[in-house]
């Protein structure tokens, strides 16, 4: 059995704010689909179905909100598929989307992701009530903290590194007009003295709360085609699960990362990531988790990401660029934090990626992680078709 | 990691066969097990019908709602129940578990697997189901007035009557039929019914639907693996071979729909291909009597074709599994050699809202047949 191409040749999203007030959750939504289309000269007429992917429904309030969403995004009289994965949900949800088209299902699919935070108070929709946890942590920052350290005492890094990734990726932001924080005034000295919110993580090394949304319209051969600006073409996908808690899980390195990037490069025949992968957009929630999962994702050996880090190798005009978007550092509606994370590399292969544009970029991988570090969706995609 | 089947040459799909269904026995509470305890020995049951062990499964997808378990990320817990380790290829919907089903189906399409363990649960007991429904409708217009499940069903249900399609006798006759039918299976929660004339005599719950229209509340979990070409036959002597599925979703407000149609139904089963032939029973995701009127005429199901001889959502209705029971009771009938083709219908939304079709095929040189 072999898969059908798969083809990107829309994206669309909003600018992400902390609280878009001025639309409804349909009118977010359809912004970024309207955009999406609008990029792939496609109509709703063209769409065969639509899938829709956020992060739990309580950050809304609206149970399975696809259901009252099926107009604003033109999916009446087609299939809908409403994906749930945590934190990873904005890949998955481009992950499932692409499988229609690989399998042969569908022609052309509609994938929306979002996240209206401003509707309530995401740290504390994330910190779990009693019975099903004790009170020991506030947010997903508290649950994360313990595991940075730990990477820290692993590997012997310094207190800066962190600060230096977060830093940039709010460097980069200035140059992408979507992104939620343009902090024009930031300076490292600033990174550095910011709050400590949760020990080691300061409140410049923490990813804002954000509403926004992503789209993107896949397709197969006859559509890419037929697309008027330049495909980026799926090389490989995969997501992989771990449980949450079990004796001998790695928090700082899981395993259900290495072997959905394994699988994923495997896919797409990649021997070398490093060497064969020209910009990446990586789910760094946290600034100390790029280093975390460059080791992770094969990128440095274990013990050596944050040295790359230190090196300026992941800036800009590093040889290998990490979140030249800001990445979630700078936006995160977080459902849909993973699809931006996928469609900023598609920018990046299609050479669309504007003034954050990575010179060249022939293969861009994008990474998505949610849970307790144990659900992991990516993709890469290229510039060229793939030739299998 | 493709298997050995062969291609099928007009639409280049893949054979695909539900080969194991397990159930929980639905109860109105569960109230000392968690979600994770009441799906466990379900997900044991499933596993053991095939021999199959969790890491030996290609692709895992779920489908449960965190409205209903009252916290955020509640499938983390059941996936911890699963096993995943070594890590698994995995996925979930927020959606009842007969599109977690149709994930899985697309997912053995692209070849990257060649079987597949669904499973979703749901425990309506600890809050109140008709109102955490409420939550499920337009958040600016319709969810302020908390319109509950019944009163919204009522509504369907009176357009129904009123166009002439069915009278409140017949929904009696249909509540009366689903629960005498009930009684064979063990893990129904309503067995047996009162005749019509007793039903008639009692009041209404929203007028025109009485209690016995409505489904029960229940607590209760389902578990399917699906397999495609050589692997399917390998585990089980009579696969049920999914002929066909597709799923549609309408317009949300209710307002804007005729209620007492389906078209959603219609294209789903049209795309399926449920009018190449006729079937021998058909297991129908209609939580309310009148509902099954509904589907019914969207199905072109006449009298003579047998509708939940399960019992049905009006006798179990776990919410977010009562769809993939559908599925897995339509291939129990196959499995068990008393049909050879089955239509299997879910359903999700206020009013039918939104709906999936899947065509069951049975052994006697059906595979490579119809379709």
């Amino acid at each position: 059995m072999s898969k059908q191409p798969v083809a990107v040749v829309g994206v669309g999203q909003t600018r992400h704010v902390a609280a878009r007030q001025d639309v409804s959750i349909a009118g977010l939504v359809r912004e970024a689909a309207v955009r999406a289309l609008e990029d792939a000269e496609l109509g709703w007429s063209d769409i065969d179905a639509v899938v829709i992917g956020k992060a739990p429904d309580f950050f809304e309030g609206v149970m399975m909100p696809e259901l009252y969403l099926a107009e604003a995004l033109g999916a009446v009289g087609k299939p809908m598929l409403r994906v749930h994965t945590a934190g990873s949900v904005g890949g998955s949800t481009a992950l499932v989307a692409s499988n229609l088209v690989a399998a042969g299902v569908h022609g052309t699919v509609l994938t929306v992701a979002f996240e209206k935070q401003s509707e309530s108070n995401a740290m504390w929709g994330l910190s779990l009530p009693i019975p099903f946890q004790q009170p020991l942590t506030a947010g997903a920052g508290g649950f994360f903290a313990p595991h940075v350290r730990a990477y820290m005492r692993r590997t012997g890094a310094p207190d800066t590194v962190g600060s230096l990734v977060a830093f940039k990726d709010r460097r980069n932001a200035l140059k992408n007009p979507y992104a939620h924080l343009h902090e024009h005034d930031l300076t490292l000295e600033k990174v550095q003295s910011s709050p400590m919110l949760w020990d080691p993580i300061r409140y410049s090394e923490t990813c804002p709360s954000s509403d926004g949304a992503c789209a993107l319209v896949l397709t197969g051969e006859r559509g890419a085609a037929r697309a008027p600006r330049p495909p980026a073409w799926v090389h490989g996908g995969a997501m992989r699960s771990e449980p949450t808690i079990f004796a001998g899980k790695d928090y700082v390195s899981p395993q259900a990362g290495r072997d959905c990037a394994a699988d994923v490069y495997r896919q797409a025949g990649v021997t070398d990531p490093r060497g064969q992968i020209d910009a990446v957009e990586m789910y760094v929630p946290f600034s100390w988790y790029e280093p975390m999962w460059l080791e992770n994702l094969g990128f440095a050996d274990e013990g050596e990401g944050w040295k790359l880090v230190e090196a300026g190798v992941t800036e800009m005009d590093g040889d290998l660029p990490v979140n030249p978007s800001g990445g979630v550092l700078s936006s995160n509606p977080i459902g849909a934090s993973g699809m931006i994370r996928f469609a900023e590399a598609a920018l990046q292969v299609r050479g669309l990626a504007g003034e954050h544009q990575i010179h060249g970029a022939r293969r861009a991988l994008g990474h998505a992680y949610g849970g307790g570090a144990q659900f992991f969706s990516m993709w890469l995609v290229g510039s060229e078709r793939p030739d299998h | 990691m493709s298997g050995t089947d062969h291609l099928d040459a007009p639409t280049g799909l893949r054979d695909v066969a539900v080969v194991a269904f397990a159930q929980s026995s639905h109860t109105r509470r569960t109230d000392q097990l968690s979600e994770v305890e009441l799906l466990m020995p379900v997900l044991h049951d499933v596993l053991k019908q095939t021999g199959l062990t969790a890491n030996r499964i290609g692709f895992t997808c779920s489908g449960s709602s965190d409205y209903l378990a009252g916290r955020a990320f509640s499938f983390t817990m059941a996936l911890d129940g699963v096993g995943a380790w070594p890590p698994i290829s995995e996925s979930h919907v927020e959606m009842d578990g007969a599109w977690a089903l149709y994930e899985a189906w697309v997912k053995l399409q692209t070849g990257e697997a060649d079987t597949a363990l669904v499973y979703s649960y749901g425990k309506s007991s600890p809050g109140s189901v008709r109102d955490v429904l409420t939550r499920q409708l337009d958040p600016y217009t319709l969810a302020p007035l908390w319109p509950d499940s019944v009163a919204l069903a009522a509504l369907q249900a009176r357009a129904l009557i009123d166009a002439g399609h069915t009278d409140e006798r017949r929904l009696a006759e249909t509540a009366v039929r689903s629960r005498r039918a009930a009684t064979a299976n063990p893990h129904a929660q309503l067995r047996g019914s009162a005749d019509v004339e007793e039903l008639l005599r009692q009041p209404y719950e929203v007028e025109p639907l009485r209690r016995h229209d409505c489904p029960p509340i229940s607590d209760g979990a389902a578990a399917v693996i699906l397999a495609a070409g050589d692997s399917a036959r390998a585990l089980h002597v009579n696969p049920a071979w999914i002929r066909g599925i597709d799923h549609r979703i309408e317009a949300h407000q209710p307002g804007v729909r005729d209620l007492t149609e389906s078209p959603s139904t219609r294209l789903a089963a049209t795309a399926a291909g449920a009018f190449d032939a006729p079937f021998d029973a058909a297991e129908l995701h209609a939580p309310f009597t009148a509902q099954e009127i509904v589907l019914r005429r969207a199905l072109d199901l006449g009298d003579g074709v047998p509708v939940n001889p399960s019992g049905g959502p009006l006798a179990a209705n776990p919410v977010m599994a009562a769809g993939l029971i559908r599925i897995g009771e339509a291939a129990a009938l196959i499995h068990r050699g008393e049909a050879r083709r089955v239509l299997a219908h879910a359903t999700s939304g206020p009013c039918l809202q939104q709906n999936l079709v899947a065509v069951l095929e049975g052994a006697a040189g059906t595979e490579g047949g119809a379709r």
